[in-house]
């Protein structure tokens, strides 16, 4: 079993245009989405939900009010100004997107009238698809995507890809370079970054590219859009296979992306084009190189 | 005036418009950048009397002397951020989030806070354009903070844009909360229709006054538009998908440079949000 | 001596995990009684951030003097050397064979954390 995540640094390169391509081109795979700040990938697989969990991270503050006293200490004490004081009748409530979970408050709260509970942060899903079995998270508003949810996204993929016995785990990562990204990337086989050919694509990949050889774990760089500006194209290729990273191919740009996602279809499987030529070969290439 | 771009998801686009906003704004303006994580706002501008200023946050110090060893400090820690066994506490400084209850929690005195940094704001001009861009040192997982910081820069300026931090999270909600008007700036595909709601879900949880950006616009895909209008929500400009404009921007070349016409269209979009500011 | 070693499993035969932080479990095998226990660290997996941290405290909860797991993390390091635990790392397929590698002497402790932190 080969576990291969898709990772860009940057958001808005493709990222997830590749892995839908890869889900349907790796066969007798698992797919698992672990980019939940930016959820899409369940608009091309169309999943049929079989299980769903909801996923709880962190703790917030809870004001009881019929035992709250209404001495203010809470909104004294608090660093990030999430105790809200109603002027009107004098209550004090906790503003559930600054709450940073700290808990100060009720430690300290001596009429002990605050709660301090585990926080709803959103649902995880197991679903079918056509191309086999999907596992997805999706994330409340303002709560962030943190290595524990990716975390065990993953695992529920490789537990479903150990018991079919399956070939290949297609992860569709997180953007950035943050904690999430390095829940998603530990103990992979290959890390495939997908770029795009303009300054800030160039930037952000080099320190997903430092990311991935400091886990010691085997990348391949894909520029996307490549045509946009052959000149930083060539450099960030050159860039890459310096750093010890496989290129595997480009991909051009092209209508047929917008037009198979606008069908609900990767664009491997709506069209013979160029774009999903070139994915195909992508994908035979790091295949050979696995 | 405080006017955010913001997007549901990365590469929409809008640092693009970001910066057309700051090149053809009526008056003196600021340049926010918060999208602190993969800060670019930079690339595109001709920055000069370029200052640094660090950004602190208060991270606890043990004494060990007056340290009883009660194990108090790390109890209270929601963040993993104090280690305790027996031998006076081991404190790691980049999983705090200074949230105060060591110190406050501490029978004996032995816990100060002292300033720790974790990122910088970088502070130039580009001649009437103020620019203020924060960087998160690397190691740092907390943002808010550097954040913080960049919108604590807005001044007497008469217009300061807010480049904010792409996704819905608690950054993105620091940067646009306190806005008079908020820009989300989306393509019209699946992939961007899908994160644009989330967005327009959470800017309408935080009740700012809204409107879109649709960046990328001649495709047949027409979602967008609809939902706009079943939800009376403002198209505020198109801008096509040519690819001339990507080139530009591949080479850190503004909009509204590389398209004159546009500079047109966005001083006219300054004087509807004018107006619809004017009647508030 | 008590030994920890990072796993999936609850017993001897059971694969060894390679991460430390966020390992389900560890079993702990005291070398002089040959018994083993198997602890949890599945709690842990719910950690928002710490997890190296958390792991590491239980490792010293357990009375364990030695760790063989994957790879470690600074901030884990920090808190296992202080703690006076010595870390090993080895490429064994069991819980059972990573214990024979050290028995055989063929582990070199490590003297410096081998990831970085997450940052």
């Amino acid at each position: 079993m080969k576990e291969i995540v898709v990772i860009s640094g940057k958001g808005g390169t493709g990222k997830t245009t590749v892995a839908a391509s890869l889900s349907v081109l790796a066969e007798n795979s698992v797919v698992a989405d672990c980019d939940v700040d930016a959820a899409d990938l369940f608009l091309i697989l169309r999943p049929e939900i079989t299980e769903n969990h909801d996923f709880y991270s962190g703790k917030g503050a809870l004001i009881r009010q019929k035992e709250c006293i209404k001495c203010g200490l809470c909104k004294e004490l608090c660093r990030f100004d999430a105790i809200e004081l109603d002027k009107e009748t004098g209550s004090y409530s906790v503003g559930e997107t600054s709450c940073e979970g700290c808990g100060v408050c009720a430690y300290f709260c001596p009429a002990k009238a605050i709660d301090f509970i585990e926080r709803l942060c959103g649902e995880r899903y197991v679903s079918q698809t056509r191309f086999g079995d999907f596992v997805h998270a999706k994330l409340g508003i303002g709560a962030e995507n943190s290595g524990k949810l990716v975390t065990v996204v993953r695992e529920n993929g490789k537990k479903i890809a150990e018991k079919n016995q399956s070939e290949y785990i297609i992860t569709d990562g997180p953007p950035g370079i943050g904690c999430p990204v390095i829940a998603s990337i530990t103990g992979a086989d290959a890390v495939l970054i997908v770029t795009e050919p303009t300054l800030s694509g160039m930037s952000d990949l080099k320190r997903v590219l430092t990311l991935a050889k400091h886990f010691n774990i085997k990348s391949f760089v894909v520029v996307n859009k490549w045509d946009i500006n052959h000149e930083i194209t060539n450099e960030i290729e050159k860039y890459a296979e310096n750093s010890g990273s496989f290129v595997p191919g480009r991909v051009s740009i092209s209508q047929d992306v917008t037009k198979a996602h606008i069908n609900g279809k990767a664009v491997v499987e709506y069209s013979n084009g160029i774009t999903a030529q070139e994915i195909k070969n992508i994908w035979k290439n790091i295949t050979n190189q696995l | 005036m405080k006017i955010a771009v913001a997007s549901g998801k990365g590469g929409t686009g809008k640092t693009t418009v970001s910066l057309a906003l700051a090149l053809t704004a009526p008056g003196k303006v600021s340049l926010l950048d918060c999208d602190v994580e993969e800060p670019n706002g930079d690339i595109f501008l001709h920055l000069e009397n370029i200052k640094e200023e660090n950004v602190f946050v208060p991270v606890p110090h043990v004494d060990e002397q007056k340290c009883i060893r009660c194990g108090k400090c790390s109890e209270i820690c929601q963040f993993n951020a104090i280690v305790f066994f027996k031998t006076p506490p081991m404190i790691f400084k980049e999983l705090c989030h200074s949230c105060g209850g060591c110190s406050k929690v501490c029978p004996s005195s032995a816990i100060i806070e002292k300033d720790h940094k974790i990122g910088v704001v970088i502070a130039g001009n580009d001649k009437n354009i103020e620019f203020f861009q924060g960087k998160m040192d690397v190691g740092v997982a907390m943002a808010p903070p550097v954040i913080k910081k960049v919108l604590s820069k807005i001044n007497d300026a008469d217009f300061n844009v807010i480049d904010a931090p792409p996704g819905t999270s608690c950054s993105m909600i620091s940067a646009v909360k306190d806005s008079d008007y908020t820009i989300i700036v989306t393509e019209p595909t699946p992939f961007g229709f899908n994160d644009m709601k989330i967005a327009v879900e959470t800017v309408k949880k935080l009740s700012v006054d809204f409107g879109i950006i649709i960046n990328k616009a001649d495709t047949d895909y027409l979602e967008t538009e609809k939902y706009c209008q079943d939800n009376k929500i403002e198209i505020l400009m198109k801008i096509p998908n040519d690819v001339n404009i990507a080139k530009a921007y591949s080479k850190g070349t503004p909009l509204t440079e590389a398209m004159p016409e546009y500079k047109t269209k966005f001083v006219q979009l300054w004087s509807r949000i004018n107006d619809k500011m004017g009647k508030k | 001596m008590k030994l920890a070693v990072t796993t999936t499993g609850k017993d001897m035969g059971a694969p060894f995990e390679s991460r430390f932080g966020r390992a389900p479990g560890f079993i702990v095998y005291d070398l002089d009684n040959e018994t083993f226990e198997a602890i949890d660290n599945s709690m842990n997996l719910n950690a928002v951030q710490g997890a190296g941290i958390q792991a590491a405290m239980n490792i010293v909860k357990s009375g364990a003097t030695a760790l063989i797991t994957g790879h470690c993390g600074p901030k884990a390091f920090q808190v296992l050397s202080q703690a006076g635990i010595q870390i090993y790392n080895t490429e064994a397929q069991t819980v059972a064979q990573a214990i024979e590698f050290f028995v055989a002497g063929k582990l070199a402790p490590l003297q410096s954390p081998d990831v970085g932190g997450h940052w």
